[in-house]
């Protein structure tokens, strides 16, 4: 899904700010949020942490934008336990004493139709171009690198591919890879020639290049 | 509710707590049980990594090979400790971690991530513009050294290893390990000099 979530290389942001000395938590509301969110996954297993990050994708960009992290964790969380009917939408307001804002539903058809890549395809020292895709559903593939051709410098072990398994698609392992792209080839006349982004990507998301 | 205003994020997130709990889905201990492990994962657990790796040739060796046991042999271990990759600075070559798409952080070393290293500003930016967000941040790179920047998307979590400054040779492992920050794990900053 090309949403807001989907945010490295975007323009129009501003400095970044540290905040000296800063508590894990700011508030004893964002410290419940990220407890409920673990707790939801790990306890209840009412999900999983892919359709979790989903969910949160899945929220309107202006309340993205405005939301702060323990926000949007909590929204994430409770659309999902609303969407399978553990939680009440009416009770929750009520008892909150206004709108309880929740993300979009999921996509008609979110899954883009790939092969299965459950053996590696890869090593150390292919070249790898990332392929052009856009599916309306979960993807862990940033959009800064479809379609930029890479290298990859490690080939990591298989996790569940994130695709299929934030849809209740079959569960399926598949390698990842870090692969290096030149800041050249990510950002042509502006990045620099010595720097480059490695980004960890799914055996599935790849096809070979020629070098 | 249309005309309503959004609830309180307070209000909203007690209501959330407390309808799993009354339906019996979560208990209270449940909850506090992840804050009790939060408060476990903190920068100084990775700190304490990068301290012994200066001084212990072989654990470096063992935490660049597998991070993940070289960190669980020192107990830090556990959710988004899974797949743990040590990422060393030279004077050559700047590590940087980011997560773009969300926050993804190694949490058994790194503790539960800065609101700043979740600030849309830092996840857009880095990537695209790393020397520039850096030296915003207080970090002046040569033009010489080349920055790496790690994007966190899959399921491999990173901590960077960050030069030792000169001048410590004599600091033992806790005093060397007061010299590495949660910044410096994440790459935007260096190791502190020893003064401190």
């Amino acid at each position: 899904m090309d949403s807001i979530h989907d945010l490295g290389g975007m323009q129009g942001f501003g400095a970044v700010r540290v905040e000296r000395d800063e508590p894990v938590f700011h508030e004893p509301w964002q410290a419940t949020a990220f407890a409920l969110m673990v707790a939801t996954q790990v306890v209840m297993r009412s999900h999983n942490a892919d359709e979790y990050r989903h969910s949160i994708e899945r929220m309107s960009p202006s309340h993205y934008l405005q939301a702060h992290y323990y926000e949007r964790v909590l929204t994430g969380t409770t659309t999902l336990l609303v969407e399978k009917g553990l939680l009440d939408l009416q009770d929750l307001e009520a008892r909150s004493g206004g709108v309880f804002p929740l993300a979009a539903p999921v996509a008609e058809n979110p899954m883009s139709d790939r092969v299965p890549q459950t053996e590696a395809r890869f090593t150390e020292g292919d070249r790898v171009r990332v392929l052009p895709i856009s599916p309306a559903g979960h993807v862990r593939a940033p959009k800064f690198c479809r379609g930029h051709v890479g290298t990859v410098v490690h080939r990591a072990p298989k996790f569940s591919f994130p695709d299929t398994s934030a849809h209740g698609g079959e569960r399926r392992k598949e390698h990842t890879y870090h692969v290096e792209f030149p800041a050249q080839e990510l950002w042509p006349g502006e990045g620099g020639a010595n720097d480059c982004v490695v980004v960890d990507l799914w055996d599935s998301y790849l096809e070979a290049a020629s070098s | 509710m249309s005309d309503q205003k959004t609830a309180d994020i307070q209000r909203r997130t007690e209501a959330v707590k407390d309808q799993l709990i009354r339906k019996g889905l979560l208990a209270e201990e449940d909850v506090q049980h992840f804050l009790d492990l939060a408060e476990e994962w903190k920068p100084e657990n990775g700190a304490r990594v990068v301290a012994r790796a200066w001084t212990d040739p072989e654990f470096r060796q063992r935490l660049l090979d597998d991070a993940t046991s070289a960190c669980a042999e020192m107990g830090y271990t556990g959710l988004q400790g899974e797949y743990i990759v040590a990422l060393e600075n030279t004077p050559e070559l700047h590590n940087v971690v980011v997560c773009t798409q969300c926050s993804c952080t190694a949490w058994p070393v790194l503790g539960l991530p800065p609101d700043w290293y979740k600030s849309p500003e830092y996840r857009a930016r880095v990537v695209r513009q790393p020397r520039r967000v850096l030296s915003e941040m207080g970090l002046e790179l040569s033009p010489d050294i080349g920055v790496r920047v790690w994007e966190t998307s899959a399921e491999t979590r990173y901590m960077v290893i960050p030069l030792r400054p000169s001048g410590t040779e004599a600091l033992g492992v806790d005093d060397l390990s007061a010299l590495v920050t949660r910044e410096a794990l994440i790459g935007v900053a260096l190791a502190s000099q020893c003064e401190r």
